[in-house]
Parts: C-alpha cells; sequence; structure tokens
C-alpha cells in the first residue's frame, strides 16, 4: 500500500482511458500524455493497460509501505526518494518506509509514475481513469491510500533520457478539421502561421489558447467533438479539446490533433508556445 | 427511400464523419439512426457507431488506409438499405418540480420573452420531445424542440454550477444536466430522478429516438420521489410508441 502524503496540485489516476460509453456521453479520459504513460509502464514491465498516477505541474508526495519498483516519466519535477535524486525512465526499486518526493520542475507538464504490478483501484465502465460523478474521488486527496496489483518482475529496460526531447516540441501535429475548409484564407493563415500562447485557462478537458482569431464561421448543429478537436468560438476564442473532452459539441472543428499532437499539448503550461502543423 | 447527399470526412486515423444537411429535422433524424444500425450490423473492422443530430461518426479499429474505398462501400450500403422494422421506443414521463426554489431563470426567461411564469410551466409541459442525443456530460440528454415561445439564447456568462437534475433551455432545445455542472442553459426547473447509471451496460434510460415529456410536481413530491430513487423504489413512466 502506498500512503499519499501530499498530492500535490492535481493528480489523478488514469489508465489507457473508458471506451464504448460515449454514445452516453462519457468521456474516454485516460493519460492526458499517453506516450510518457506508455514508457513509464514499459520501463517497469508492466503491460500497456496497466493504471499509473499523473502529477500535473507539482510533484506529490507518497510513502510506501510495501517493497515495489516505480518508473517516472513526462515532465523533470525533480524526482527524489528518501530526500536522494533518482533517475528517470529507469526502474526504481522501492523498500517499505520509502518516501517518493519531487522538487523543481525543469521541463514538461505532467509526470507519470507507474508501479511494478500497476494501480489496483475502482474500475468504473471498464477504466480506472478518474473522473468527476464516475470514480469516487477524481483526484488523488491526502491520506488516500493506493493499492497495488501483484507485481510481475521488472524487465528492468533502460531508455535513454534523450526521450525528454521528444515531448518538449512546440510544433503541434494535426489535420484538417470538419470545419476548416468553411475558414477564410485569411483565416487559415492565421491558424497555421501564429505562435499561439496557452492561456491560464487549461486543464485535462480542455486548453484555451491565448490569442483569439476573427471568426467569420457560424456555430454548428451540436455534432462530434473528441480529444484533439480544435474548436474555434464565436468570441473568436480556440480552445483544443483534450483527453476529458465533452462528447458533443456546437463549435465550428477547425483542426484535429493527431495523438501525438495531444501529447505534446499535454506537456504544455501557461505562457508555452505552440504553433499547429498541418500533416497530410 | 428518400436518399439525402452525404458528406464523408476522414476525422482522424481511426474515425470517419458522415454528415447530412445540416439542420435539424425529424425525417434527417431518423435516417442518420436508421443508417446507424446497418453500418454497425453490416461492416466490418468497426469498433462504435456514434449519432448526432445530422451526423455519424464511425470509428474504426484499424487505421483507415482507402478512405475512397470506404467511402464507395458505405454509400452503396447506404443507397442499398432498406426500411428497418422498427426497434421499441418509448415515451418517458419526466416528473419536474417548477418551483421558485428550482426555477433558476424564469423571472428572466419571463421577461425576456414577455410571457407569464405560468405559460412558461405550460408551454414547457405541454410539448413532447424528441431524445435527438446524449452527449456533452454523462447522461445529458439534448431534447427538441422547445416551443417558440420559449426560445431563448444560452447565458452570455456560463453559471458555474447548474445543480444535478436541473431541467434548462436554450435556444429551441431542453435538457437536464445528470450532475453539478458548469452550464449556460437557462434553468426552469428540477427533476429527482437519475438521469444516469454508471453501474448499469445501458446507463441511461432513454435513447436517441425515444420521445419525453414532463410533468409538474409540487416541492412536497419532489422530495418523495427524491427519497423513492434513492433506495431504487421509483419507476418512471414509460409508453411504448405506435406509428
Amino acid at each position: 500500500m502506498i500512503k499519499v502524503i501530499d498530492p500535490g496540485f492535481y493528480s489523478s489516476i488514469q489508465d489507457l482511458g473508458r471506451f464504448g460509453a460515449q454514445n452516453f456521453g462519457v468521456p474516454i479520459s485516460g493519460s492526458m500524455d499517453q506516450f510518457s504513460a506508455d514508457i513509464a509502464n514499459k520501463v517497469i514491465g508492466n503491460d500497456s493497460s496497466e493504471a499509473l498516477i499523473e502529477l500535473t505541474m507539482t510533484g506529490c508526495s507518497l510513502k510506501f509501505e510495501n517493497d515495489t519498483a516505480i518508473a517516472i516519466t513526462g515532465s523533470d519535477m525533480s524526482p527524489k526518494l528518501n530526500g536522494l535524486s533518482i533517475d528517470m525512465y529507469s526502474p526504481i526499486e522501492v523498500k517499505y518506509g520509502d518516501t517518493l518526493s519531487f522538487g523543481r520542475i525543469k521541463y514538461g507538464f505532467r509526470t507519470y509514475i507507474a508501479f511494478r504490478g500497476g494501480v489496483n483501484s475502482e474500475r468504473v465502465m471498464d477504466s480506472k481513469s478518474m473522473y468527476v460523478g464516475l470514480t469516487k474521488n477524481f483526484k488523488i486527496n491526502k491520506n488516500d491510500e493506493i493499492y497495488l496489483n501483484e507485481s510481475k518482475p521488472s524487465l528492468n529496460k533502460k531508455y535513454k533520457a534523450s526521450l525528454k526531447k521528444l515531448i518538449l516540441s512546440d510544433e503541434i501535429e494535426c489535420y484538417k478539421g470538419p470545419e476548416y475548409s468553411k475558414l477564410t484564407t485569411q483565416n487559415k493563415e492565421e491558424l497555421l502561421s501564429t505562435q499561439f500562447l496557452i492561456s491560464n485557462n487549461h486543464n485535462r478537458m480542455g486548453y484555451v489558447l491565448d490569442q483569439k482569431i476573427k471568426n467569420t464561421i457560424k456555430p454548428i448543429i451540436t455534432s462530434h467533438v473528441m480529444p484533439g478537436t480544435v474548436q474555434l468560438t464565436p468570441g473568436g476564442d480556440i480552445i483544443i479539446l483534450m483527453r476529458d473532452s465533452q462528447t458533443t459539441g456546437g463549435y465550428p472543428r477547425v483542426l484535429q490533433l493527431t495523438n501525438k499532437g495531444i501529447d505534446f499539448v499535454a506537456q504544455k503550461g501557461t505562457s508555452s508556445l505552440i504553433r499547429f502543423l498541418i500533416k497530410n | 427511400m428518400n436518399s439525402y447527399k452525404l458528406k464523408y470526412f476522414k476525422y482522424n486515423t481511426h474515425c470517419l464523419l458522415i454528415s447530412w444537411p445540416e439542420t435539424i429535422d425529424e425525417k434527417i433524424f431518423n435516417d442518420v439512426n436508421q443508417f446507424k444500425v446497418v453500418i454497425e450490423s453490416s461492416a466490418g473492422n468497426i469498433l462504435e457507431v456514434r449519432s448526432s443530430y445530422c451526423s455519424l461518426l464511425v470509428i474504426f479499429d484499424k487505421e483507415i488506409q482507402d478512405i475512397d474505398k470506404i467511402e464507395s462501400n458505405l454509400n452503396n450500403l447506404y443507397l442499398s438499405r432498406e426500411h428497418l422494422s422498427k426497434t421499441d421506443r418509448f415515451l418517458w414521463s419526466i416528473p419536474v418540480c417548477y418551483e421558485k426554489s428550482f426555477a433558476l431563470d424564469i423571472d428572466f426567461i419571463s421577461k425576456q420573452n414577455k410571457i407569464s411564469n405560468n405559460e412558461i410551466i405550460k408551454t414547457h409541459i405541454d410539448s413532447v420531445y424528441s431524445v435527438y442525443l446524449i452527449g456533452f456530460l454523462p447522461g445529458f440528454l439534448y431534447l427538441g424542440s422547445v416551443d417558440k415561445k420559449l426560445k431563448i439564447p444560452r447565458k452570455k456568462q456560463p453559471r458555474l454550477r447548474v445543480p444535478r437534475g436541473a431541467v434548462a433551455i436554450a435556444d429551441q432545445q431542453t435538457g437536464i444536466y445528470p450532475q453539478d455542472s458548469p452550464g449556460g442553459w437557462n434553468v426552469l426547473g428540477n427533476t429527482p430522478i437519475n438521469l444516469f447509471d454508471k453501474f448499469k451496460v445501458e446507463p441511461c434510460f432513454a435513447k436517441p429516438g425515444d420521445k419525453v415529456k414532463f410533468f409538474s410536481i409540487s416541492e412536497a413530491q419532489y422530495k418523495l420521489i427524491e427519497k423513492e430513487v434513492e433506495f431504487g423504489l421509483y419507476e418512471l413512466k414509460k409508453e411504448l410508441i405506435n406509428d
């Protein structure tokens, strides 16, 4: 068992997400940066489907009440075991009584902690991903007790630190969205040439960008949206829908991020710069 | 059988969007849902089909390679479809308390649309609504169409917390908030019933194509039904639709 001493700013349990219930309005959820989450599981020898902890902007503090092994990927928040710095992207053995903590955030925005065997928590509609109204809690709280599945031996795969570069690109890969063709030539140019700043309004559901573009397209009749859909509001705001995205929306869908594009945005915080790059 | 000109759009690596002429229309909506059933029962490699007012989202279990071929296969399927025997559809009666403590925006609507509070309630109750889709939040029903007398835009400044059970209107739609949530619709009343049950295979009682009507209850009845719902004793009234 792992005891949560300090949950940090916003930490939650996530897996690959909740599928098949979108017709009932249930979001997909799952790890915001799937690439980093997947590596964390791989390093520790887990299946990609095992649940892990996602940290946002600040680290957490966990006390271990059994022996296990962990792997930390994604944003570098200066992880420490019993106060001593530990490596990311490699398996770390931990013992009963050890404390995991974090320090200064060096790059990125979301960190993943995978545990050998995976987190054993409440499964709702076939997923452990926390979500308001579905799981008992939507985030990890102080004094929570986190249980793990029975351990499997670690594969001890070592990944190179150069992987960090992969999550830091400001070029966000996307496709044209269903309403892209309705944009004026000037709109399109603006959308693709502007270096956008992430506003302070962002979370697991969506990211609002700081700059607006002049919108000439009318709202659409409520239709499908999904993680990675980029909406343009009547006021000209640009919203990137993320993993906890609603399933339907009425704003024009001008771009659709690739999965890699979503992963990259998930590692951005307030004032980070991004640029959309259409992939053909 | 009347066919529409459909547009196909590759949304991402795994998803295809099929669009009908963009309008809220019962005929188009029925055609969308009929084609959904046809696709689900006849095409391979498909994980899920999601419906909306005038579009379908088809999610494939592997990356879409030959988009032209998929398009022409689907379009042939569309043109050769036959009338399906209709699945059972129901008319659901939902209890709503329209009293002041729940009707957060009724005075505002009254002022904006120059219509008395009583007439707002009567107008809202008198219509039978179609369930067009479930979206926005788990179990949020999009119902239409609301009588023109009640047509009112979304709030400019959304409420940070619309209470669970709130029955609200926006444009020509009405809906029910299944959980506390930020929201911009204008609240008319509140229902004590449960809109979403995560432990059921079909977590929502209604499905697109069903109909809904509302009936008015007092605050005392609201409290009673709330208790019955809590103990699993309340049964929603439903009638089979024959048409």
